[in-house]
């Protein structure tokens, strides 16, 4: 069993909802995450909230972020197990983001060290 | 209380407790030593007050013949160590200024420093349940093995090893550190746990059985919320399942001891005086901002001590499982997960989510499929509680799914 993380990649959700549908939203992931939990196959995961955050660049410029330039942005990310990147992708494809257009969830291997024995 | 029935009583009640106390008083490598005083002590009971009549106050006769018996036994290893072992310089104390202290703070004390003892992370799971079982709970062995489903020899050989392995390890029967309380307190959490669930999933036919192990459970749980250094939000959290669970107790088994499921109880018998302390402990568990698995585990039992099958109360109960199982899976939570999904989101799309589950060797699973089934499509429906009917292992699920089979046609 390898480990993927499912990055979403999204605006900010608050620019372009309502609180109710933001809740909406909010209850379809839970249950979506819920549902790779019962399949004992979530490790970890989180949200990232817009507010408080910064982007620190060359020559220590600090700035809001990019989110006024860019539309999708990283807004949080689960840590899945799966046997190969396949499964990842399907648990992926549930993921509530995707009904935004534009938006989408990335799936990146979680590289392990192999060690020398 | 008549003669015959106070002897088990007060066993039940008072061994634990003199045994917890000179235990401490002797060191945990003469674990033996208390037993067999606070055994004997009863023995004098039983020996003396059905001829002698009642002492006045049973309770204080046992806590004196028990310091009686323990000074004795003092006196006697003295003057063993002193007449033969004179090199040996000896670290036991003079009969003279032994004192026994059975006072009630004493008492409590005791207990729970014995619960961390017994808790110490060296010994197994079982090995813990069993250890407090003997020495916390006072059961016997026959009782012990019952819980356990298994035989007295191997209670025996595990309760000798676990003794074996305390004394080697030099566990001192005292309060540990305050970050060892809380790295320990955990295992205690879990020990406490595991001994409620003994009981109330417990397989065993005695219903008597049963429930004891769970008001022990909650008794040293109470202990522990007592103590202001363990009197912790996790504490409360699992007291508050624990109230909430056990009122469920006199409606959770017909006249035969079968069980009745959730849906099919009758709520009058739910004991409301639980449920209200259930949400005493529960509003005290909130205090901080800690969430461990007996919150959320205590917040879905709290939505099961109402019975309106509201659209609210379903989808709190499932949010409380997505949580649960993110933070610790466990099948019967997947289980109870899916369930709850086909109350909130409809029953096509929880038999998507059941069908990803893969539980092939749990009867439960088959069960639920054909509970989802049922007024979708009957043949599946009847396929998967014949499925859960094959690996079912006890009678009582057997009948259970049969019952099921049975409302099919």
């Amino acid at each position: 069993m390898e480990e993927y993380m499912l990055i979403f990649r999204h605006e900010d959700g608050q620019k372009v909802a309502s609180p109710e549908q933001i809740q909406i939203w909010m209850k379809q992931t839970m249950d979506w995450i819920g549902g790779i939990a019962a399949q004992n196959k979530f490790v970890s995961g989180t949200g990232l909230p817009f507010e408080d955050s910064r982007v620190v660049r060359y020559n220590n410029v600090v700035t809001n972020g990019p989110f006024g330039d860019i539309k999708e942005t990283i807004g949080g990310y689960i840590i899945v197990k799966a046997s190969s990147v396949d499964e990842a992708v399907e648990f992926a494809k549930g993921s509530p983001v995707l009904q935004g257009d534009g938006n989408s969830v990335e799936v990146r291997k979680i590289s392990r060290e192999t060690g020398v024995q | 209380m008549k003669q015959q029935e106070l002897i088990p009583h007060l066993f039940r009640t008072e061994f634990r407790k003199i045994t917890a106390v000179l235990c401490r008083h002797f060191g945990i490598a003469h674990i033996e030593i208390a037993e067999d005083i606070a055994s004997d002590t009863f023995l004098s009971a039983m020996e003396t007050w059905p001829y002698k009549g009642l002492p006045e106050n049973p309770v204080a006769w046992l806590y004196s013949v028990a310091k009686n018996k323990a000074k004795n036994y003092l006196n006697r290893h003295r003057i063993f160590t002193e007449n033969i072992l004179e090199e040996i310089n000896s670290q036991i104390p003079k009969a003279e200024d032994t004192e026994i202290d059975l006072s009630e703070k004493n008492i409590t004390d005791s207990q729970l420093q014995m619960l961390f003892a017994l808790c110490h992370p060296s010994l197994s799971t079982e090995a813990q349940i069993s250890l407090s079982l003997r020495i916390l709970c006072g059961f016997g062995i026959d009782e012990i093995a019952d819980a356990f489903l298994t035989n007295k020899e191997t209670i025996n050989k595990r309760l000798f090893r676990a003794k074996e392995k305390l004394r080697t390890e030099k566990v001192l029967i005292e309060f540990p550190s305050e970050t060892e309380i809380n790295k320990r307190l955990e295992t205690v959490l879990t020990t406490l746990y595991l001994l409620f669930n003994e009981g109330y999933y417990s397989e065993s036919k005695d219903v008597v059985l049963r429930n004891e192990l769970c008001l022990e459970a909650m008794r040293l749980a109470y202990l522990l919320t007592d103590n202001p250094q363990t009197n912790q939000p996790a504490v409360n959290a699992l007291l508050a399942l624990m109230c909430f669970h056990a009122s469920r107790f006199e409606a959770r088994k017909d006249e035969n001891g079968e069980m009745i499921l959730y849906e099919d109880q009758d709520e009058t018998l739910w004991n409301q005086e639980l449920i209200t302390k259930g949400m005493y402990y529960f509003r005290e568990a909130s205090q901080g901002n800690i969430i461990s698995k007996y919150h959320l585990e205590a917040g879905i039992a709290f939505w099961y001590t109402n019975k309106t099958n509201t659209k609210q109360k379903w989808e709190n109960i499932l949010q409380l499982y997505n949580k649960l199982l993110q933070m610790q899976y466990s099948p019967i939570a997947a289980l109870n997960r899916t369930y709850a999904l086909s109350k909130t989101n409809g029953k096509t799309v929880a038999i998507i989510e059941a069908e990803k589950l893969n539980l092939k060797d749990n009867h439960f699973y088959f069960t639920l499929l054909g509970e989802l089934y049922t007024d979708i499509n009957i043949e599946k429906a009847k396929i998967n509680f014949q499925k859960a009917f094959l690996i079912a292992k006890t009678q009582t699920d057997k009948n259970i799914i049969q019952r099921k089979i049975d409302k099919l046609i």
